[in-house]
């Protein structure tokens, strides 16, 4: 008798509590998305649905300022047009080129991040001076190297004579070297974010393995070579592909410092992309233009997923 | 030791000089911005002018005729509220991503992480439509919904809200609190020095942004300061002077910020691995 009595009163607490994790869960469930709300619907409304509306546009030929009547679906036109268009290719190869920026970028900082790290003092002081050009704004950049590149009376031209060379790059009104010049600014502003990021990378390589090589008698090029380059070789993967990403999307430097030329040698896709969206107004053009730079990134993205696992030792 | 300490010095010594190299453009600007026109361009360089024209200079940025101060209350206007609206969406977004536990949310989240991948003139297009229907072409609110909708803030925060322990959260609630009492009590004053972080990284990003302003923005009124500065280049052409004494005006409140906070910039951008 007093056997079930008492199971009973387990049962119903055992309910009870079963009530009550099913009463959280589902207030669990509405907070949950009050949470994240806000932010979903923006993401949504401004991202989301935008792409959709950007992949369906790439079919047609459209200028948006004639309003939807206009829409006309030609199917995958655009994206043959696309193959044959002389200025798209040449902007996709200046972003090819301009990738170089990233390893040149990551091997200075990968040098100085080390010099830094075990040879100086005032580290703090040297972090805040290569992150400068990180903080500035690229328009005021833009401008700075303007004039400094300026072919004839500019300080870098200047210094360049000064020093023997009678008749230096024209630099920024040069097809041969705009390119360059614009990689030479690209390299000084993201150093100090690589050099950071590798800090960090470095601070994270236990002390112990050195000393263990120190005892053993490597010296300290070896020991670079042999410990601190593979303990660093998931920070420096993911330095190479947010690098590479993102030189595909330099947009602002490009549009102040050389609005695409001169004769479109710096013009990349974005700014292509830019151009015939807001000048020619060709809606439909520039939407499978990005649908195509989207394509570039997730493919470089897919090679970091499989990348990854193959090359990054930890 | 003594010559460890001999080579450190030297190194030091070594970087101390590739450092100064390194800014030597700011510096190179900051001082144009002190010449009188002339004075620029001349060679070898004058590090430090040998007449100044700074008063004349900065008076002609901030009272000539492209209206400067008014460019800069609008960018400090829609840079603060881009922020401040973040900061609430992205910290909600994250507390809710990693300590509230509901169906979909791998899924909601995954979603959100996908658009991350999206690049920005992919969609600038049907952004640019869109703004027309909605009213929000040419407007600041436009601007700021568009700087709050990065959803990198909410990535950063989650990774900080993750390292808050369950206990904490499970304790509160068997105390009876329900979880918006946790998430301001407790969540977030945990992750104060990531909240610290984004608002610095939200703050210098908004500030400097100029594709948006560009294709957003259409009168003069609402203009920010980075489209000031280019209009105001544009207008002053060859006047180099001017236009660096510009620059340095939009990069200095920047500079100012950055270095009260270098620490929380620095070690958030090293610990979240976030870019812009």
């Amino acid at each position: 008798m007093e056997q079930t009595t008492r199971s009973g009163l387990d049962q119903g607490a055992r309910k009870g509590k079963a009530l009550r994790i099913r009463k959280q869960g589902f207030y669990d469930m509405i907070n949950g998305y009050v949470f994240i709300l806000p932010m979903l619907l923006l993401t949504m409304t401004l991202v989301v649905i935008p792409i959709i509306l950007s992949a369906v546009i790439s079919f047609t030929e459209w200028n948006f300022i004639a309003g939807l009547e206009g829409l006309n679906f030609i199917g995958f036109e655009n994206y043959k047009d696309l193959l044959h268009d002389e200025g798209f290719h040449r902007a996709l190869r200046n972003n090819v080129i301009m990738i170089a920026v990233v390893p040149v970028s990551m091997l200075l900082a990968l040098v100085l991040a080390a010099l830094i790290n075990k040879a100086t003092y005032f580290k703090d002081f040297f972090k805040v001076i290569y992150f400068m050009p990180f903080i500035s704004s690229f328009v005021a950049i833009a401008l700075l190297w303007r004039v400094l590149f300026h072919p004839n009376s500019g300080p870098i031209n200047g210094f360049l004579r000064g020093i023997g060379i009678e008749n230096p790059p024209l630099w920024l009104a040069d097809p041969q070297f705009a390119l360059i010049a614009v990689m030479i600014i690209m390299v000084w502003t993201s150093l100090g974010f690589n050099m950071v990021i590798y800090l960090a990378g470095l601070q994270g390589i236990p002390k112990d393995i050195y000393e263990a090589a120190d005892v053993d008698g490597a010296s300290p090029v070896r020991q670079f070579f042999s410990i601190t380059l593979p303990m660093l070789s998931p920070t420096t993967f993911f330095l190479l592909i947010t690098g590479v990403v993102g030189s595909f999307k330099v947009f602002d430097l490009i549009m102040v410092l050389t609005g695409g030329g001169p004769a479109g040698s710096t013009s990349v896709i974005v700014y292509y992309l830019y151009e015939a969206a807001f000048v020619n107004l060709q809606s439909g053009y520039a939407s499978a233009m990005g649908i195509v730079l989207l394509l570039l990134i997730l493919f470089v993205t897919l090679i970091q997923w499989v990348g990854q696992k193959k090359w990054v030792n930890y | 030791m003594q010559s460890v300490r001999a080579s450190r010095l030297f190194v030091t010594a070594l970087m101390g000089i590739a450092g100064i190299l390194f800014i030597l453009p700011f510096i190179w600007m900051l001082s144009a911005s002190f010449k009188p026109e002339l004075e620029v361009m001349t060679y070898p360089i004058q590090w430090i002018p040998k007449s100044w024209n700074m008063l004349e200079n900065y008076t002609q940025v901030w009272s000539g005729t492209v209206p400067f101060t008014l460019y800069y209350l609008n960018s400090i206007k829609v840079t603060l509220m881009a922020t401040a609206l973040s900061l609430v969406i992205s910290a909600m977004a994250a507390y809710g991503f990693s300590k509230v536990n509901f169906k979909g949310r791998e899924a909601m989240f995954i979603l959100v992480l996908a658009t991350y991948m999206i690049p920005h003139q992919a969609i600038l297009v049907p952004q640019f439509m869109m703004f027309r229907w909605l009213g929000l072409f040419d407007s600041h609110l436009g601007l700021v919904l568009l700087a709050a909708s990065g959803v990198l803030g909410t990535f950063l925060l989650r990774q900080f809200f993750m390292s808050v322990h369950n206990e904490i959260i499970e304790s509160a609630r068997i105390d009876g609190a329900n979880h918006w009492i946790i998430f301001f009590r407790i969540g977030l004053p945990l992750v104060k020095p990531a909240l610290a972080t984004y608002m610095i990284l939200r703050f210098i990003w908004t500030w400097n942004d100029y594709q948006n302003p560009l294709i957003f923005l259409r009168s003069d009124a609402l203009f920010t300061l980075q489209l000031g500065i280019r209009k105001f280049a544009d207008f002053n052409g060859e006047f180099y002077s001017l236009m660096m004494a510009g620059a340095v005006s939009a990069i200095l409140p920047l500079l100012i910020i950055f270095i009260v906070g270098q620490k929380q910039v620095i070690e958030g951008v090293a610990s979240g691995s976030v870019k812009g």
